[in-house]
């Protein structure tokens, strides 16, 4: 295996862990609201949340692009900062942050789901604050469920292709991820070389599959 | 001796609950069979649920007034509760869930308003010393039980919610931890509410009995008058 293929998926596996620890606190807390809060917004939240699931990754790319770019309120204060973020590692991570949120989303609520509420209602009998009930009980007992949506969340990152290549542009030895160099290789006819990232994108992917199935099935036994 | 004051409404789907007492009393039993209303008592004076209606007052202090906009949460009533299905915390061990209502550094704990009692006092009253450091699912159902009550009682509450705490044991066992309810009343003065539907525990330990059926009471007075009629 080239030098290339190993740098290039160390450089994935970190952009996705990133991503993940980007996506997780807001995915978890999104999804804890919508299991256990009733509130007048809540369908729309759940809509917005779930988008990048349906919308084309282009489209969600594009929209980043758009938000970030220099013609942006968000973008030209950004620029000010000297805060560059499109066609940098930064719009990596933020494409596949955003990607994978609905993903931790969805998982993280099941798992809340299925917890029993009592547990949260007699911490709160015992004197607990609503924090401290999360943090000692509802988190560690729903605690499988937040890491399967971290090790989904992180599986969907080390995949992504479609927002990333647009608003981080796929660039070698600057934003070249996995996904972006298979797509490289396979249009300028190399298909050596694209099996040789297939094959490492799919082992990552797999093994963290396998890891989050694993955890989902202890839960349920 | 404590002030008792509930007069509460409340409506869940086709149920409602409409109940008041005004007593003074160590130990209310709460009388009646399943589906009257009696755990859903329990679960609106700990705050667990809200009534729709009405007022509850523990020791002349309001939990709750519909009148005047007074909801207390769960964790400032100072309410000890006790499930029937005793929900110990499963992830943490018998010393975990004894501690968990006890203020900690954080000050957090429904005792910040008040002096927990010692853990080992508690351990020791209840028989449980020996389990402290062991998880709770290896418990049997009489371990459980006395864990949850030394839980209640480590928040020192004002009142102690006690919702059938002896239907999940056998017999034998029933016979073994009823000395140890009889104790809380006597070594820690710690007023209960008891809700049961056997005749002959409330015969044993409380000092009042109203009798609730269909979500009213149905009757009221010492244990052995009300319980003799019912």
């Amino acid at each position: 295996m080239s030098p290339d293929v190993l740098s290039i998926a160390g450089f994935t596996a970190l952009m996705a862990a990133s991503a993940t620890v980007v996506a997780l606190p807001p995915g978890v807390a999104l999804g804890w609201i919508l299991a256990r809060r009733v509130f007048p917004a809540r369908s729309l939240v759940e809509t917005l949340v779930s988008l990048p699931l349906v919308l084309p990754p282009v489209a969600t790319g594009l929209l980043l692009l758009w938000f970030f770019g220099r013609r942006s309120v968000v973008g030209r204060a950004l620029d000010r900062a000297g805060i560059e973020i499109v066609f940098t590692w930064k719009a990596v991570v933020i494409a596949m942050a955003v990607m994978s949120l609905p993903i931790i989303v969805l998982t993280a609520r099941a798992g809340f789901e299925q917890l029993n509420p009592r547990f949260e209602q007699m911490a709160s009998s015992l004197g607990a604050r609503p924090l401290r009930i999360f943090f000692t009980i509802t988190l560690p007992l729903a605690g499988r469920s937040v890491i399967a949506a971290a090790l989904l969340g992180f599986a969907r990152s080390l995949g992504e292709f479609g927002a990333t290549i647009i608003v981080a542009g796929g660039i070698p030895g600057a934003t070249q991820t996995l996904s972006t160099a298979i797509f490289n290789f396979a249009e300028l006819g190399r298909d050596r070389d694209a099996m040789q990232f297939i094959f490492v994108a799919a082992t990552l992917a797999f093994a963290a599959m396998l890891a989050s199935n694993l955890l989902v099935r202890r839960r349920h036994a | 001796m404590i002030d008792l004051l509930f007069e509460i409404t409340a409506t869940q789907g086709e149920f409602s609950l409409d109940v008041g007492e005004r007593s003074r009393v160590e130990v209310l039993g709460l009388f009646g069979p399943s589906g009257a209303g009696k755990t859903t008592i329990l679960e609106l004076i700990a705050g667990l649920r809200t009534p729709t209606g009405g007022a509850i007052a523990i020791a002349h202090r309001p939990l709750f007034d519909s009148a005047r906009g007074i909801n207390l949460p769960p964790r400032r009533r100072r309410i000890g509760y006790v499930p029937q299905d005793v929900l110990l915390f499963p992830h943490l061990d018998v010393r975990g869930n004894l501690l968990y209502g006890v203020p900690s550094a954080a000050g957090q704990g429904v005792t910040s308003l008040a002096k927990a009692p010692p853990l080992h006092g508690v351990a020791a009253m209840l028989e449980i010393e020996a389990l402290l450091d062991r998880r709770v699912h290896n418990l049997s159902g009489g371990e459980r039980q006395r864990v949850a009550i030394g839980r209640a009682l480590m928040t020192a509450p004002m009142l102690l919610l006690l919702d059938e705490p002896l239907a999940a044991v056998d017999r034998a066992r029933r016979e073994r931890i009823l000395p140890y309810l009889l104790r809380i009343r006597r070594e820690l003065h710690v007023p209960l509410i008891y809700v049961t539907h056997d005749a002959s525990e409330l015969a044993e330990i409380a000092d009042r009995v109203l009798v609730v059926g269909e979500g009213r009471v149905v009757g009221a007075g010492p244990p052995a008058e009300v319980l003799h009629t019912h």
